[in-house]
């Protein structure tokens, strides 16, 4: 009867075929025949001939210690582990064979099959043709690779809107913020409710070095004015080219009209140095109107942008190379005036 | 297109033949862009419109550069993904000859949006095959049998190819195997940390 019940040679590599990793346990819980890809696994040792449960932990489900567990455990989910590799990890299934009593155990590697692959140098052949192992590692190596693309892309483009951000509120000549990012820094001024004094600087006879010196020259003028600009401000202050030889200074946290003032003279004085350009001298002074937020209750971009342009109306008119602060008197003088005779000044925008 | 296609044209242009070469072609080529994107898509049109300028450019014809980006994608030392994908399909080279019947599918499987030639491989005497490469844009199968001559040397098989121009079917190329083990193929292993380790 025995006989009738043992597997015959032939049987058994047809069944190593179909289940590489398929392993025959005896009714005493003796492994009596261990396909090979499972054996290859294992290492040198033969595991015919050891215990199943000295070779596996039954981690789930619980409680699986002794032969006649396994033997009620067929038919369910196994997750064993090696004994002697931890990392080695199985989804396995038993089922009844011969007379109920022996065991045949199929094995997979299941989601770690990508670490097994590598752990044991496993190939195509040590699964059997119709196991999908093969797909998954092609999807993971092919998503791999095109996540690694993706990722680059995304370091391409993140890296070109930073210079394109940085190119849209830069004047490309000067270097300084261009109108788009005085507008943007008044808008987070007045969403922070800071206090900021704001200063507009008019070049005076850049028109002439234009003409008579050419656009390189002046080019080469705004570049030295951008240069000062930025050496008479504070790190945290902005200066702006807000159109041909307009300048905006935005300069948060200082109100002080008198301060404000200081720097503006300090700027025209500096303006006023002889600037060579190619064995020429270029001369230019800058004529400046100030305002500061403290002077509103609720400060807006256009009412302030409107008086600094009121203030530096008054010094053009004061003769150029002037600097004015805002007030309402000087408002209400301005707009009478404008009422008598309109200005010749070419309309700001 | 896909971009992984400009993209190729692109790489195969740089890594073969440098830099400068590539600002010429894409001069020539006059498409609007100085450089492509693996994952984004472009006009059909774009493709062929560099194709033609580095055929120019090189003095050689279109199907020739085809032939040559093909073997590129395969043999190419900065580009392992390709031939380790394709070698996924089979354990000898007529393994993956076969396998080139289920490309199409195993391709959308990993980039849905990349579509490319339809191959069908026919077996008419051991050894001796003929593919078609089906596709609405033409001279791909080029493309093909460059790929598959950079497989045959990755095989070590010693195998004989030949476009035959095209057929109601598409592009046809014979492909005879004189030798499955003609030279030592480059090892492979399933696990790329594998490979790497082993050189």
């Amino acid at each position: 009867m025995a006989e009738e019940n043992e597997m015959q040679l032939q049987d058994m590599e047809a069944l190593d075929q179909l289940m590489p990793m398929n392993l025959h346990v005896s009714e005493t819980g003796h492994i009596t025949h261990a396909g090979p890809t499972v054996q290859k696994i294992f290492g040198d040792a033969s595991l015919e001939g050891m215990r199943f449960l000295e070779v596996f932990e039954v981690r789930r489900p619980g409680g699986v210690n002794s032969v006649t567990a396994l033997q009620k455990a067929t038919g369910r989910v196994l997750h064993l582990t090696f004994r002697h590799d931890p990392a080695g990890r199985f989804k396995a299934l038993a089922v009844g064979a011969g007379d109920g009593k022996d065991l045949i155990v199929n094995m997979s590697f299941g989601i770690s099959v990508i670490e097994a692959v590598q752990n044991y140098n496993l190939t195509s052949a040590d699964f059997e043709p119709t196991n999908l192992a093969v797909e998954m590692l092609f999807l993971v190596e092919a998503k791999t690779a095109v996540l690694d693309e993706l990722r680059q892309l995304n370091g391409r483009l993140e890296g070109a809107r930073v210079v394109a951000e940085a190119q849209a509120t830069t004047d490309m000549l000067t270097g300084l913020g261009n109108r788009r990012g005085m507008d943007l820094k008044l808008a987070d001024l007045m969403e922070r409710n800071e206090r900021f004094g704001l200063m507009h600087i008019d070049l005076d006879y850049f028109k002439d070095v234009n003409d008579t010196l050419g656009h390189a020259a002046g080019d080469h003028v705004l570049k030295i004015v951008a240069k000062i600009l930025r050496d008479e401000t504070r790190e945290g202050d902005m200066v702006a080219r807000a159109g041909g030889d307009e300048f905006v200074l935005l300069f948060p946290r200082l109100t002080n009209t008198e301060r404000l003032n200081d720097i503006a003279h300090r700027i025209i004085a500096k303006l006023e140095q002889p600037i060579e350009f190619e064995g020429e001298t270029c001369r230019i002074s800058g004529s400046v109107g100030t305002t500061v937020s403290d002077f509103y209750k609720s400060p807006t971009a256009e009412r302030m942008l409107a008086d600094a342009d009121v203030a530096l109306y008054a010094s053009k008119h004061k003769g150029r190379a002037q600097a004015t602060v805002w007030s309402e008197h000087l408002a209400a003088a301005t707009q009478a005036e404008m009422a008598n005779a309109p200005p010749s000044r070419e309309t700001r925008h | 297109m896909h971009g992984l296609i400009n993209r190729s044209i692109q790489c195969f242009t740089r890594d073969t033949y440098g830099e400068q070469v590539w600002a010429q072609v894409m001069e020539r080529a006059d498409t609007g862009y100085v450089g492509f994107e693996a994952m984004l898509s472009y006009e059909d049109d774009v493709s062929y419109q560099v194709l033609d300028a580095l055929a120019l450019v090189l003095s050689r014809t279109r199907q020739e550069v085809m032939e040559d980006i093909g073997t590129y994608l395969v043999s190419h030392e900065k580009i392992g993904a390709v031939r380790r994908l394709l070698r996924f399909s089979g354990v000898t080279f007529a393994d993956f000859l076969h396998s080139l019947d289920e490309l199409h599918e195993r391709v959308r499987l990993a980039v849905p949006e990349l579509i490319v030639p339809q191959l069908t491989l026919k077996e008419h005497a051991s050894g001796r095959f003929s593919l078609h490469s089906a596709w609405e844009h033409p001279d791909f199968g080029y493309v093909v049998m460059g790929l598959l001559r950079g497989m045959a040397d990755d095989y070590g098989a010693l195998v004989f190819m030949d476009h035959q121009g095209v057929t109601k079917y598409g592009e046809v190329i014979s492909i005879e195997v004189v030798e499955a083990d003609f030279a030592e193929g480059r090892s492979f292993m399933l696990g790329s940390d594998a490979e790497a380790a082993h050189g």
